[in-house]
């Protein structure tokens, strides 16, 4: 792996300033000892700092520095114990300790190895500080007469070492010349004080934005120039100060060549690391926060992603598993990417467990690309882990992972294919402190939507705004591009009068929050701006609808959406356990969702009903596209060729439709789609508005009063299968098409 | 040495809070209304680049609206937060003595006994202490839709 000696470099460099840093403060506690020598919190001190040195020369094998603060600690041991108790000699040892570890330190930081320093002279001296109380076996009282022999040898050796140490003070002067470049260039700041500074710096562009706002229409040419410095100045400004929060994804990284090491043995898996874009940087407090949700996924794909060796050499891998971490900048956030080579995740399995756990109706996971499928993971209660191991599956799931992402404004996805392996997608915002935001409108007030959770807009002028969007039941949809979009009006979300009148245009902003995607439609968008997300007070954070406030560019105080609240208000759960669900439903507190039939049209007047449901869509075919192949029915839809079934042809009825497109109603499940076509799109209906009977015939399961007309029941599966008779082959035995309407 | 505070009227009410509480007087500022928020909470303030909430004490305390006062915000620092109150007229600072302080009537209901922690007794008037932690606990509307 590259970069190894880089990191150790840096690891080594975080050491030295760190042991710089303790030894000041060593130098004071033992001259404060000096003071009070029964002090054990000062004796503490000094032995934790010792401790630590200890720990990480060993780690970085440096083996004198080891050995030399390995006697030194055990001294300040016995000392904490109170097996022996402070005097001049041991301190005056301590300081000659402090003072070879600073030699050690400076022998590192030049060549980077401890040097020709001899450290056993002064290693003798603690020892034999060490030894008397032990050799005398005296009790503790007596400690003080039993002590004064043994200083004579310490003492008779003390002049030995310093002339040993000789050298190093030699070289003193010299190493001091450039000693601590690293100390020195380098500071530590306080993080609360970077955190204000970085306020500040908001504000300051906040200023920036209103001056350079009323300077654009003040016409003063002086003004504007000024305006425009200033302008200049503080983006430079922003982007030093956000550097100073900006640390490379390697600090986050640097702990798992561990971690993966360690649980490779532990669960017996060959696994490669493998690091790209380490140097891509990211705000501190976003890589704190990325932490946990990334050890997870790392975790995670040695537990369950990379096989055991042998299962590997089976699948015809080499046995040695890839995983790879990767980090970009892609569009203004950052993209972390966890990627193995193992078993990957097979989406109908996925959908299968979920249904079984109840997560998801079945009718719904036929519905669902493979894509979509992947994403169940991040459901609540959903774990793959088949057995609960110590590694995962301890009950913190995906769900979580994906919980903390969001929470920073983030998004996560995943990719697989069974057998060759997974991809984890993290879009992390670059900051948080500054975030480019869109403000839009709505009743005359403004709002700021952080871009990082808008896909796109999508403006409907007004002639189109009456017919593009459409309902199921009362709750309003768009087809995006030929998928249906729900939508929420912000108007109707916020309680703002409505309008009565026809508005001109609207704008429906395409967002993606909680893990869904919905639009929200706003009568118009204003600008782009680089907005300071402002924190709201307890009680209107409750509201659960902002993420925050802002000041605009002229000034005046806007609210900033929270989209995932928003679709957590908004959009129903899934599986339609939410309670908003029934009791946005018009009061009806029913004990499960309210199924929807679909109602149509077929030729000779009939009447024909199916579960929505299970319908992926509904579309108008042109009749030109409508073909036959052999003796089916074919129709081009989006460079597919999808078999066709006519209904009224499949129930022995002459079609009365002729004009230039049909109406027909598309059927998909793996990868395999049908068309149902019909004369026409009736309603759609609530199941509590339908009175059963059991008149049945060819094709048809039933019928029923819908709105006082007699309405078939369609045998939904039989008619797919008229269509394509092969598109239940793939279908799991377990699962049952559920297109039975009781 | 007695208590200092900020005295302010409310219709005919005299109202107080601890002096030390407040941060600065203001003339009422133009507010951005929050949707959602409860009917008192009257849109939030630009406090020299800070977002300040503004509480309408009148709605608050179940007052009715009194159009055509202008107003005056106080500016209250209650814990970590900063809220503006408007209120009608602002009064002097004093001082009062701890001797002269009541707690409420017991005859005292409706929104105000939440609100008020007593009153202190001055010469020519009453002058209701508030009760700035109540003040405070305004939630959202849970029947927005």
């Amino acid at each position: 792996m590259s970069g190894t000696d880089d990191l150790d470099d840096e690891i080594i460099g975080e050491f030295l300033i760190e042991s710089h840093e303790n030894l000041d403060q060593l130098d004071r506690d033992l001259v404060a000892l000096e003071q009070a020598p029964d002090s054990r919190e000062l004796l503490a001190s000094v032995f934790r700092t010792i401790h630590t040195i200890k720990g990480t020369s060993g780690f970085l094998a440096y083996h004198k520095l080891e050995s030399i603060t390995h006697v030194g600690e055990n001294l300040l041991a016995k000392l904490r114990d109170g097996a022996l108790s402070m005097t001049p000699e041991i301190a005056t040892a301590l300081l000659r300790l402090v003072d070879l570890v600073r030699s050690l330190l400076a022998s590192i930081e030049q060549t980077r190895a401890e040097g020709e320093l001899d450290v056993e002279p002064l290693a003798a001296v603690l020892r034999a500080l060490l030894e008397p109380p032990a050799a005398a076996e005296a009790p503790v009282v007596e400690t003080p007469t039993v002590e004064s022999p043994a200083i004579e040898p310490a003492a008779a050796e003390a002049p030995v070492a310093p002339a040993e140490l000789l050298p190093a003070a030699v070289e003193q002067p010299e190493l001091e010349a450039t000693r601590s470049s690293i100390g020195e260039s380098t500071v530590r700041v306080d993080v609360n004080l970077l955190e204000h500074l970085v306020r500040l710096t908001g504000e300051l562009v906040l200023a920036r934005n209103q001056i350079v706002q009323r300077s654009a229409v003040a016409a003063d040419e002086d003004l504007g120039r000024a305006s425009h410095q200033l302008s200049l100045v503080t983006g430079e400004l922003q982007e030093g100060v956000m550097r100073t929060r900006m640390q490379p994804v390697d600090h986050l990284w640097s702990k798992l060549p561990r971690v993966v090491r360690d649980l490779s043995a532990q669960l017996g898996r060959s696994v490669r690391l493998e690091m790209e874009g380490g140097d891509t940087e990211l705000d501190r407090t976003l890589l704190e926060a990325v932490k946990d949700p990334l050890t997870h996924l790392v975790r995670n794909a040695i537990d369950h992603g990379i096989e055991p060796p042998e299962a590997r050499r089976r699948a015809g891998k080499p046995e040695t598993g890839v995983l790879r971490l990767r980090a970009s900048h892609e569009s203004g956030q950052v993209l972390l990417e966890v990627i193995d080579d193992g078993v990957g995740l097979h989406g109908p399995t996925l959908a299968a467990k979920a249904v079984e756990k109840g997560l998801v109706s079945a009718a719904r996971v036929e519905t669902m690309s493979v894509q979509d499928q992947l994403q169940l993971v991040f459901i609540p209660g959903f774990s793959t882990a088949a057995a609960v191991t110590n590694v995962s599956g301890r009950g913190v799931g995906m769900d979580v992972v994906r919980t903390n992402v969001e929470r920073i404004g983030g998004s996560i996805d995943v990719e697989s294919t069974p057998g060759k392996g997974t991809c984890w997608r993290l879009r992390i915002p670059l900051t948080l402190a500054i975030v480019p935001a869109v403000t839009v409108e709505c009743r005359g007030q403004r709002f700021a939507l952080p871009q990082i959770s808008l896909l796109e807009l999508v403006s409907l002028e007004a002639e189109r705004a009456s017919t593009a969007v459409e309902w199921v039941g009362d709750a309003p949809v768009y087809r995006l591009r030929g998928a249906l979009l729900p939508l929420v009006r912000l108007d109707a979300v916020l309680g703002l009068e409505q309008r009565t009148d026809q508005p001109d245009a609207q704008v429906v902003a395409v967002l993606e929050g909680d893990g869904r995607r919905f639009g929200l439609i706003v009568d118009r968008v204003l600008d782009t701006e680089e907005i300071v997300v402002k924190p709201l007070s307890r009680a209107l954070k409750e509201i659960g609808l902002y993420a925050g406030a802002t000041i605009l560019g002229d000034g005046a105080v806007s609210l900033v959406l929270d989209v995932a609240g928003l679709a957590r208000r908004q959009l129903h759960a899934p599986d339609g356990q939410d309670e908003l669900a029934t009791e946005q439903a018009g009061g009806q507190v029913a004990a499960g969702p309210e199924r929807q039939l679909l109602v149509v049209a077929i030729g000779g007047g009939r009447r024909l009903a199916m579960p929505l449901e299970v319908v992926t869509r509904l579309e108008q075919f042109p009749v030109s596209s409508l073909q036959r192949v052999g003796r089916r029915d074919v129709v081009r839809y989006r460079g597919e060729i999808l078999p066709l079934l006519r209904l009224s042809d499949h129930l022995s009825e002459l079609s009365s439709a002729s004009s230039g497109t049909v109406p027909g109603v598309v059927y998909s499940a793996r990868g395999r789609s049908v068309a149902l076509v019909v004369d026409e799109i009736v309603d759609i209906v609530g199941e509590g508005s339908v009175v059963y009977s059991d008149v049945e015939d060819y094709g048809l399961v039933g019928s029923a009063l819908i709105n006082d007309k007699v309405t078939e029941m369609l045998d939904v599966r039989s008619a797919i299968l008229a269509a394509d008779p092969r598109y239940f082959d793939d279908e799991p035995a377990t699962e049952a098409f559920p297109l039975e309407v009781r | 040495m007695g208590l200092l505070l900020a005295t302010f009227d409310l219709g005919t009410f005299r109202c107080a809070v601890v002096a030390a509480d407040v941060q600065e007087v203001l003339m009422a500022q133009p507010r951005t209304p929050v949707p959602g928020a409860a009917d008192c909470v009257d849109g939030l303030i630009n406090l020299r680049g800070q977002v300040v909430p503004t509480l309408d004490l009148r709605a608050r305390m179940g007052l009715p609206a009194e159009s055509g006062v202008a107003g005056m915000s106080v500016v209250v620092r209650w814990r970590d937060e900063v809220w503006s109150l408007l209120v009608d007229r602002i009064g002097d600072v004093i001082e009062v003595d701890e001797s002269d302080f009541e707690p409420p009537p017991l005859t005292l209901a409706g929104p105000l006994r939440q609100l008020i922690v007593g009153a202190y007794k001055l010469p020519d008037r009453l002058l209701l202490m508030l009760d700035v932690a109540q003040l405070l606990a305004v939630g959202g509307e849970p029947a927005l839709r």
